[in-house]
This record gives C-alpha cells, structure tokens and sequence, in this order.
C-alpha cells in the first residue's frame, strides 16, 4: 500500500490550485454565473493550454494520457474554487463516450478538437420525465434513407447553451437507445437555460424532426446505453471528486469563521456546540476524500467500480450537503448572503447531488448489488 | 381535558379559511414562487397584494385579534389569534410580523398612553409598515453588544450607528430600533427602543441581497439622526433590554410555522400523485411514502405543541416547558429545512429547478432549500435557542463564556 501522490501529482494539484486562485476567485465565479454565458472563454484557453482538457485523452488525440487519479486532482481543484465551466460536459462525460465509442474518425476530429479548446459538448441524455434509467430514454430516431429523425425534448443537458455538438441519447425502433452526435446549430434544434439552483448551465433541448446522418451515431446502433452507463459511473466518481473539493473549502472556510468571529466576547469557535458541528464536518469530508481515492484508483487500475461508484456518489450527495449546509449556519446570517462566498457552496451542493445520479439512485444501485 | 374548540371557535376558524381561500384566488403569481416571509419583500406585486391583504384584515376587523377593543384589536383571546394565524400560513397569506406580532405587543405592554393611542391604530389599519432595527454587524446572537447610540440633546436624540439584516426596510415606513441611551453602559442595561421614522434625514437604507438573488435584508445606516423624544417607547431610558426581551417571546406557539409546512406539505403530496416516474407514480415508491409520511409525524405534533404552548400561555403558566418557545422556534425551523430538503430530493432533477416554466410548484422547492436554512438563523440561532432549552428547560449549568465589564 502506498496513499501517497506522486511528485508530480503533487506539483499538478499546486498548479491547479494557482492557476484558479488567480484566475477564477469567487467573486469572478459570481460573475460568471449570473453571465448567459456561464463560463469564461479565456479561463477555458487557459485550461487547454494547461493540458486539462485532453487530460482524459490518449496523446495520438492531442491527449496527455494521464491517469485518471491525475483528472480526479483537477475537478477536485476545481470543486474547492466552484470555477464554472463545460469541463464536466465536454472532458469528463462527452470525449469520454467518444474515447470509448466513437469511430476512428469521430476520435481524430472531435477528440482534438476538445484537447485543443475548439470544442465544447454537451451530453442530452435525461428527458422530462427525469428518468436516471435506460427505460427513461424515450426520444425516437427513425431511419429514413441514410439519415436517423431525431423528435423530442431532452431536459438538463449541460452546456448546451454553449456547445459546437450534442450527443443525444435516443431510441431507435427494434435496436435500442442509441448515441448521435448532433450540431448545436442544427436549424431544427432549439436550445434553452433553465434557471436552476446551480446558476449552471442546465438547457432545454427541442429536437424537432432533426436529421442526423448514419455516420454521425457514436459506437455501434442500440450500444448506446452500454456506453452511457459506463461513462457516468466514472462521471459520478469525477462528480464526486468536485463535491469533496468544495466538502474541503466549506470545512475550512467555516472552520477559520468560527475561530474569527466573536460574540459574548469570544470566537464562536469556543462554543462546543459549533466545534461539534466541524468535528462532524470534518469527519463527513475525510471519510468522502479517502474513499473517493480508493475507488479513483480502481478506475486506474481497470478493475469494475461500478458499485463503488454508487457507493461514493451517494455517500458525497449527503455528506458534502450536511457539510455545506452546516457551514451557512455556522456563518450565521452572512452565510446566506450572495456577497458570502459559503453560500456558493450550498446552493453547488443541491445541484451536484442530480449529476450522474442522486442519491436514491445510487442507493438502489448498491442494493440492486448487494441483495 | 379537552381538545375540542368551542362552538365559536368552529365557526371562526371556518369563516377565517373561506376567507384566506377566496382573497388568495387573487395572489399575483410570484406569490407561489416563494416562502410566506420573504414574498412580500421582492416583487413590487407581491408588496402590493401585502398592502391589499392588511387592509382587508383590517375591514374584518381581524388584524390585531387579541388586543383591546380600545386600540383597535378584537378583543378575543390568543386561541382566536391562534386560530387565526393557522388559517393565514396554510393558504399561505402574508401576515405583518413586525408590526402586529412584534412592535405592537411591546407597544401595548410598554409604551405610555399618548404612544399607544397614536402608533397602535396605522399598525392596525395597515397603513405603516415596520421593520426590525436590532441586529448590527457585530450584534447577532450577542445582540446586548449592539453600539447604536441614541444620545440625548434638548427634545431630540441623536442616533448613529448601523443596523443590519433588516429584512424589508427598504419597504418599510418605520423602524423599531434599539439603541444604546447610556454610552457608559454595557450590555443590556443602557438600551432604549425608539419608533423611528425611515424618512429622517442622516438614515441611509442599502440592499443586501440573499443567495437566490433576492432583495429581503437591508443595511440601515444613522448618521446624526434628530429623532423626537416623544418617540422613546416607555418615556424613560434603559427600558429596552427588558422590552425587547419580552417582545422576542410575544408569538411563543409559532403556529404559522407548523401550518406553513402543512402547507408545503399537501401541495407536495399532490405533486407525488399526480407525477410519474420510472413507469409509476412517485406516490407508490415506498422509500418516498415514508419520507413524506415521516413529514406529516413532525408536523402534527409541532402544531400540537404550539397549541400546547398558546394554551399555556393563555391560561398564565409555562409550567409544562418554560422553554416551550424556543423549543417551537428549533422544532418548526429545522422542520422547515427538512421539507425543503425532502421534497428537492423526491423531485430528483426538477428540485434544482428555479421558478419558470419548467419548475413543479413554482420553484418553491428549490426557493425553500435556500431561504429556508434562514429560520434557523433569523429570530435567534437555532444553537442558541438550543442553549436556552438546556439551560431554562433543563436547567442545565451555563458555562461562563460573557466577559462583562
Ligand atoms: C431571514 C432572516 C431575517 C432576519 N431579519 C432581521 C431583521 O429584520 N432585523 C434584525 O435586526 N435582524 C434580523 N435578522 C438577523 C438575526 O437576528 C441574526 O442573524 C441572528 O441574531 C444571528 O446573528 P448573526 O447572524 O450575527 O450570527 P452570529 O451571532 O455571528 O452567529 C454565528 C454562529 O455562531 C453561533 N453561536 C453564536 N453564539 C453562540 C453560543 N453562545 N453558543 C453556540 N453557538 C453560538 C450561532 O448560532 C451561529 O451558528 C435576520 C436574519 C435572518 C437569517
């Protein structure tokens, strides 16, 4: 057993954490969460030219091939600074259902487009109904000619706003759900920001009788559920890297107020009351941080880590809620405040618990394994 | 023993809910979108429909049910009120906190005559709005540590300082404010109330806005501010710790809390009938029955302690829980948080979703699981009204933490 990082992992934790620091402070997060855009074109250069968006990518893809603990290091930097930006949709869910599915051809053209910063995705794979299963997956691709008919409405798609290309989920008769990469600026898709706690960019997306060639489906026609769910399982432990990131600040920030703040004459920090809430804090985030490594290194190792992928994302759903909730209240009336960076936390917590799953999922996953 | 209401009672409380159920028909649609406090506060149709709603009260003569006939009260009993108010958070109506619950009471209780003959009857009629001066930067939980002075000169007080969290001053035509009257003083000796009008020169009001974006705090600044003596509630100085005090327990039940969930809760049980998922109704998870079923056991029996409480109250003792109020206060706050947590995560991906077009409930869930977390801070911290039931309700020993001069 060695639980130590690397020398280098060590050094691409600092320079994340510098590089965000200086670039994405939280009064520019606030910023660009109230900007339609919601993400920084320039931070998103700047990540490019760090080598983060090709992190997950073999080098003949303009990749770095780093390992996937060295990716899990990144969103956990970028959970602590809450920086918004497509690297969710576009690195960790879409070029990795390319890496996994796509052609030759869709590998050369769309993966160095992503490594290079030229292009951003995003995954519609959830529909009204807000179905996490396969069976959630209604829309209809119908053949005609050498074309599939796209009809319908996906919900939650993230960046869609923002994206070049889609990859949309849908149900081809007799075959089954299927992957298609589709263009933002196909004249029959229309394209929405829902306001959502988050202040992310969660879209409607309204297929309307959109054609798509047969050459454009990613994988194999009625694989595409295969590749959703093995995707998200290593999405929902990079979710969950982001979530014990921003465990991470919460934890400090309420653990430096408390020591700071006074009233009846001392830090509110003296009362046991508020040290048994951030003894409680800090035990929810060090249980999440060390398993979260654990399963990060399953995922490196090849081995399957779908139950523990569920068993990690249920267990950061609650705890980086308890943690960031218990660090408003520690803050007192500020903590509620938009000009108090906690509250950034709280509401990120809510919307990172939907990501590739929310707790009742996982939970039925776990029990779907274990009984 | 009796549970039962008298057959007056019935009759009012039916006549109250057919009341709240037709006015409500006219609620502008932001109304939905958030909580009974806060709605009021940050829609300009929300404030009027407010203003609307006060005045109706007052034509029911139903504004001030409890208080003497001769100050324009209903003269009935804090049961009516109860009764009353319950009907009010269930169909979700706004209600004057600050004026009819908070300042009138201490006006009523503390005030010389002239002052109550001549500030009870707008709060009655709905036309003045009061706000709360109490907190200030470094006055939150420790609020006897507040630094506002109000310093005597001639006929007038002279008041500087800073208030802060100020919920809906910026709407507001008065502040009841507490400031210190005797600089040497510490703590709570040396504090004074004054009714003071927001329009005095050297008062300057800025906005402090919630996570959600919302306007509902305000940072009410004083500089030099010339207010009358006729406005130091009592007519003498360093009343007001014990004035305050006693105006921080006036509404001990906390009813409106408990029938607020209620509320909350019935529209969500709607929700979960009427909503499928996975081939089912969310209604026929298992998982999701007992969530919402364990929601009903906590609001039924925090109304029952709120009725409990008003009862004890109104009959002269507290002997069952003297620290019934904060008991309520902890109880119906974080019963709130828990509905808001429970129904966005029942919603699964619609709970994240913000008042539009695509938000079940207008949004409310997620309104709530920001705003919500603000009952447990607002009125006193949950920690301290913890801190009180151990101490008062348990008498527990209390750890000297206070330097005092
Ligand atoms: C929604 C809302 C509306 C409000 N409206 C008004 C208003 O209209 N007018 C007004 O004057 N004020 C208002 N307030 C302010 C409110 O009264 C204060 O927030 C409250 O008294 C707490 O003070 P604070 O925020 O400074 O927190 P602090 O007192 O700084 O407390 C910070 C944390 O320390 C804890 N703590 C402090 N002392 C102790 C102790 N001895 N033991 C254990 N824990 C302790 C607290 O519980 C809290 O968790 C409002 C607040 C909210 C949230």
């Amino acid at each position: 057993m060695d639980l130590s990082f690397s020398s280098t992992q060590k050094l691409l934790r600092d320079s994340a954490a510098k590089f965000l620091s200086a670039e994405c402070p939280y009064a520019r997060v606030k910023e660009i969460e109230d900007s339609e855009q919601g993400y920084d074109p320039v931070i998103w250069a700047q990540m490019a030219d760090l080598g983060w968006l090709g992190c997950a990518l073999p080098e003949e893809y303009g990749g770095t091939a780093s390992s996937f603990v060295d990716l899990i290091i990144i969103q956990e930097e970028i959970g602590r600074r809450l920086a918004p930006s497509p690297f969710f949709s576009t690195v960790v869910q879409c070029s990795e259902l390319i890496r996994a599915g796509g052609s030759e051809e869709q590998k050369s053209e769309l993966l160095n487009a992503i490594a290079e910063g030229r292009l951003i995705m995003s995954l519609a794979q959830y529909e009204p109904e807000a179905s996490y299963l396969e069976s959630g997956i209604k829309m209809q691709a119908t053949p005609q000619g050498d074309q599939y008919i796209l009809s319908g409405v996906k919900m939650f798609a993230m960046d869609a706003n923002i994206c070049g290309k889609l990859i949309t989920a849908a149900r081809v008769p007799d075959m089954g759900v299927t992957l298609f990469l589709v263009d933002a600026d196909h004249p029959d898709i229309s394209i929405s920001k829902i306001p959502t706690i988050g202040k992310d960019n969660a879209c409607e997306v309204i297929l309307n009788n959109a054609a798509v060639p047969k050459s454009d489906v990613i994988g194999e026609v009625g694989d595409g559920w295969e590749l959703l769910e093995k995707m998200n399982a290593k999405a929902a432990v990079a979710k969950a890297a982001e979530m014990v990131g921003g465990s991470k600040a919460c934890v400090t920030m309420a653990g430096e107020y408390a020591k700071m703040r006074e009233q009846y004459g001392v830090p509110i920090g003296g009362n046991q009351a508020i040290q048994h809430y951030l003894a409680n804090m800090l035990v929810a985030y060090d249980t999440s941080y060390s398993y979260l490594y654990q399963v990060a290194c399953m995922v490196d190792e090849g081995r399957d880590f779908a139950l523990e992928a569920s068993t990690l994302k249920a267990c950061c759903n609650q705890n980086y809620k308890f943690i960031s909730e218990r660090a408003v209240q520690i803050h007192g009336a500020i903590g509620t405040t938009r000009e108090c960076d906690i509250s950034l936390f709280y509401r990120k917590a809510k919307a990172c618990e939907y990501a590739c799953g929310d707790t009742f999922l996982h939970l039925d996953n776990i029990a779907d394994s274990l009984l | 023993m009796d549970y039962n209401l008298t057959k007056q009672q019935i009759a009012l409380k039916k006549e109250f809910e057919h009341f709240f159920q037709e006015e409500m028909k006219k609620a502008p649609p932001e109304y939905w979108q958030s909580g009974q406090f806060e709605t009021v506060y940050i829609s300009d149709a929300g404030w009027e429909f407010y203003k609307y709603m006060k005045g109706r009260y007052a034509e029911k003569g139903w504004a001030a049910l409890a208080w003497p006939i001769e100050y324009g009260g209903a003269g009935l009993t804090l049961m009516e009120q109860l009764l009353f108010d319950e009907a009010q958070s269930l169909y979700g109506a706004p209600r004057d906190i600050y004026g009819i619950r908070m300042f009138g009471q201490a006006v009523l209780v503390f005030a010389t005559e002239e002052q109550r003959k001549r500030i009870l009857p707008p709060i009655v009629s709905g036309e003045i709005q009061y706000c709360q001066g109490w907190s200030e930067p470094n006055a939150g939980s420790d609020l006897a540590a507040l630094t506002t002075t109000a310093v005597r000169d001639g006929n007038e007080y002279v008041v500087n300082g800073q208030k802060t969290w100020t919920s809906g001053a910026h709407r507001s035509d008065k502040i009841f404010l507490l400031a210190r009257t005797d600089p040497n003083s510490s703590r709570g000796e040396g504090l004074s109330v004054f009714n003071v009008d927001l329009k005095l020169p050297g008062i300057e009001i800025r906005p402090v806005h919630f996570m959600n974006g919302d306007h509902v705090f305000n940072e009410v600044y004083f500089t030099d501010v010339r207010v009358p003596a006729s406005e130091l509630i009592g007519g003498e100085e360093n009343d007001g710790w014990r004035q305050t005090r006693a105006t921080m327990n006036f509404e001990r039940s906390l009813i409106a809390f408990f029938a607020g969930t209620r509320r909350r809760l019935d529209e969500f049980i709607e929700y979960v009938k009427t909503t499928k998922r996975d081939g089912r109704y969310l209604a026929e998870n298992p998982i999701i029955r007992h969530k919402i079923a364990q929601l009903h056991v906590d609001i039924e029996v925090g109304r029952s302690l709120a009725y409990s409480t008003a009862f004890a109250e109104l009959s002269g003792n507290m002997l069952f829980s003297a620290a019934a109020a904060s008991e309520s206060r902890v109880f119906g706050g974080e019963l709130y948080q828990r509905v808001a947590n429970v129904t966005t995560e029942i919603m699964g991906l619609y709970g994240q979703v913000e008042s539009s077009r695509w938000a079940p409930l207008h949004g409310i869930a997620s309104d709530g699981y920001q705003f919500n977390i603000g009952f447990n801070i607002g009125g006193g911290t949950s920690e301290i009204q913890r801190n009180i039931i151990a101490w008062i309700g348990l008498g527990m020993p209390r750890l000297k933490t206070v330097k005092t001069k």
